[in-house]
């Protein structure tokens, strides 16, 4: 039981606001240390760890394209053409894009989106740019809830599309988890399919919250248009 | 076959450019520490390869990486001056490519799913896949990326050829230390894993259940699976754990519940779970990082709202359809 500790290590780090790396490093050698194993083991744990997992930091090779072509002006061309389109707002234009990232990755392309092939460069340019033709030059609590609300309907999207997908990590992860535990047989198939009535929940709700974010952002403006009035007074 | 350990290798050789970038950086008053940051990062990424095919002592990779973990405690890497084009240069820049700005970034997704879709199932001629298996994703982005590179300079055809690398960096720096914490908190799922924390937070939900209450099973396998996947930041992470504490003995066993309902369903919960935490570092506080906002928690705060009526419909959907 007390390995347990290793989780406490990581809520009173997180909530402390110590550097995550830090608090995740000590986090694994308390485990390792509570749970028996050699330091030469915990080290060891560290290397596979980190070496079997390489897969996630692969997102940065396309770092240099996407700086490449906002140096040449992406964000102001993407916020240029949203503005010709009146009917577009920031959350409906979120909506939309929420709607295509579950959509794609639902038949497996989750490649599509994600925050540096696609939130930063193309949706939170033009989100923004909807909502300066609305508002003028944006606020900081507005730029922020716009990059917040960006940045959740990749997410949102992602995750409630992917799982309707039969060759996704999560469904193969749960049919070799129980065939092999349990032995069962279950077909990747049947568990896409019980991910549908969750993925179109997600997509109601986050896609209501989306719509319902220009009105948030109308109150925001407004109120900060009444405090810079007060303050010019 | 084409290899995901090319990929890896091409992340190595960028990272290793960024130090040496940085090491000449005078305006970075932190270049030391920050190229040291990169640098080991790069040669870990390369060192990677021959830890997976055992053919390296690991150890050696876990102090390199507690080497970074320090690194980034201390503060490093830091940013230098950013050397890009002014905001009034852009706008002369963006009238005069217009939406051919935007074909770069639509190689990317193009390539990516031609990838993932097509060649993931191309065979070659001796019966082995074109691509690694199960890795066609990756492949893709990394193909994509240089493709898109490459479109990108025959398109805007920058001065040198090392633009995309300074602002490569320029976004990297950014991101800073953030862009390998989510690979730190996959290393820290493997080590809880052998080390019984699962075992043990099993053992601790054992206790919490009404015995012969359908609808609370039910709850406490979706609610258990978010709050764990909370603390782990990995649904992957809470999913064996709390399928055998409770998946799979008292739903599936006892209360016969459908396993296909049962076990989507509560992955589908723990995903709730990832939406809220800050353990889920690649999709919540990278984003934050990307899109330099001041609070990195930003993300989250737009996803709670979601995930909590979400996990409600998740609990119905399994106790409605399952049983």
């Amino acid at each position: 039981m007390w390995v347990l500790l290793a989780i406490a290590v990581v809520v009173v780090g997180f909530a402390l606001r110590i550097n995550s790396m830090l608090v995740v490093t000590a986090a694994g050698i308390v485990a390792g240390l509570i749970g028996g194993l050699s330091p030469v083991k915990i080290l060891n744990a560290f290397g596979d760890g980190f070496a079997s997992s390489r897969s996630v930091t692969v997102f940065i090779v396309t770092l240099p394209v996407i700086g490449l072509i906002e140096r040449y002006g992406l964000q102001h061309q993407a916020r240029k053409l949203i503005s010709k389109l009146k009917v577009v707002t920031t959350g409906r234009l979120l909506a939309i894009y929420l709607l295509i990232r579950q959509g794609t990755a639902a038949l497996g392309l989750t490649s599509i989106g994600g925050p540096a092939q696609a939130v930063r460069p193309l949706i939170h340019p033009m989100a923004a740019g909807a909502a300066e033709r609305r508002y003028g030059k944006l606020p900081e609590k507005l730029q922020e809830k716009i990059k917040g609300f960006a940045a959740s309907a990749d997410t949102v999207g992602l995750f409630f599309g992917e799982d309707i997908f039969v060759a996704i990590g999560s469904i193969l992860l749960i049919t070799g988890f129980v065939d092999a535990t349990y032995g069962l047989h279950l077909e990747a198939i049947d568990i896409a399919l019980w991910a549908i009535p969750t993925g179109i929940c997600a997509l109601l709700i986050h896609g209501t919250r989306l719509l319902l974010l220009d009105r948030q952002l109308d109150k925001l403006a407004a109120a900060d248009r009444a405090a810079a009035k007060e303050a010019t007074r | 076959m084409i290899k995901v350990e090319w990929f890896y290798w091409l992340c190595g050789i960028f990272f290793v450019l960024i130090a040496l970038q940085v090491l000449n950086d005078r305006s970075n008053a932190k270049r030391l520490g920050s190229a040291a940051f990169w640098g080991i990062l790069g040669v870990s990424f390369g060192y990677g390869t021959f830890v997976v095919n055992k053919q390296a002592p690991a150890w050696l990779l876990g102090i390199a990486v507690i080497g970074l973990a320090v690194l980034a405690g201390s503060g490093f890497p830091g940013k230098g001056e950013e050397r890009t084009t002014t905001p009034a240069e852009r706008v002369h820049f963006a009238d005069r490519f217009g939406n051919k700005l935007f074909l770069p970034a639509l190689v990317i997704p193009v390539v990516a799913a031609i990838f993932g879709a097509w060649l993931a199932k191309v065979k070659l001629g001796d019966g082995k896949l074109l691509l690694q298996t199960g890795s066609a994703t990756i492949i893709g982005l990394g193909v994509a990326s240089i493709l898109a590179l490459i479109v990108g300079m025959a398109l805007l055809r920058p001065k040198s050829p090392a633009v995309p690398l300074h602002e490569g960096r320029r976004l990297l720096e950014h991101i800073g230390w953030a862009a390998i914490l989510p690979q730190m908190l996959a290393t820290l799922g493997l080590l809880f894993n052998t080390s019984g924390v699962g075992k043990a937070v099993g053992r601790v939900t054992d206790h919490l259940i009404p015995k012969g209450s359908l609808i609370a099973a039910v709850a406490l396998y979706c609610v258990g699976m978010a709050i764990f996947t909370i603390i782990m930041g990995n649904a992957f992470a809470a999913f064996p754990v709390m399928t055998a504490a409770i998946g799979w003995p008292l739903l599936v066993q006892q209360f016969h519940g459908t396993p296909a309902v049962v076990f989507a369903v509560g992955m589908l919960a723990g995903f709730c779970g990832t939406l809220c935490t800050p353990m889920a570092a690649n999709f919540n506080l990278v984003p934050a990082a990307l899109l330099e906002m001041k609070d990195q928690y930003g993300p989250i705060k737009a996803q709670i709202p979601t995930a909590i009526p979400l996990l409600g419909c998740n609990i119905l959907i399994m106790y409605f359809f399952a049983f």
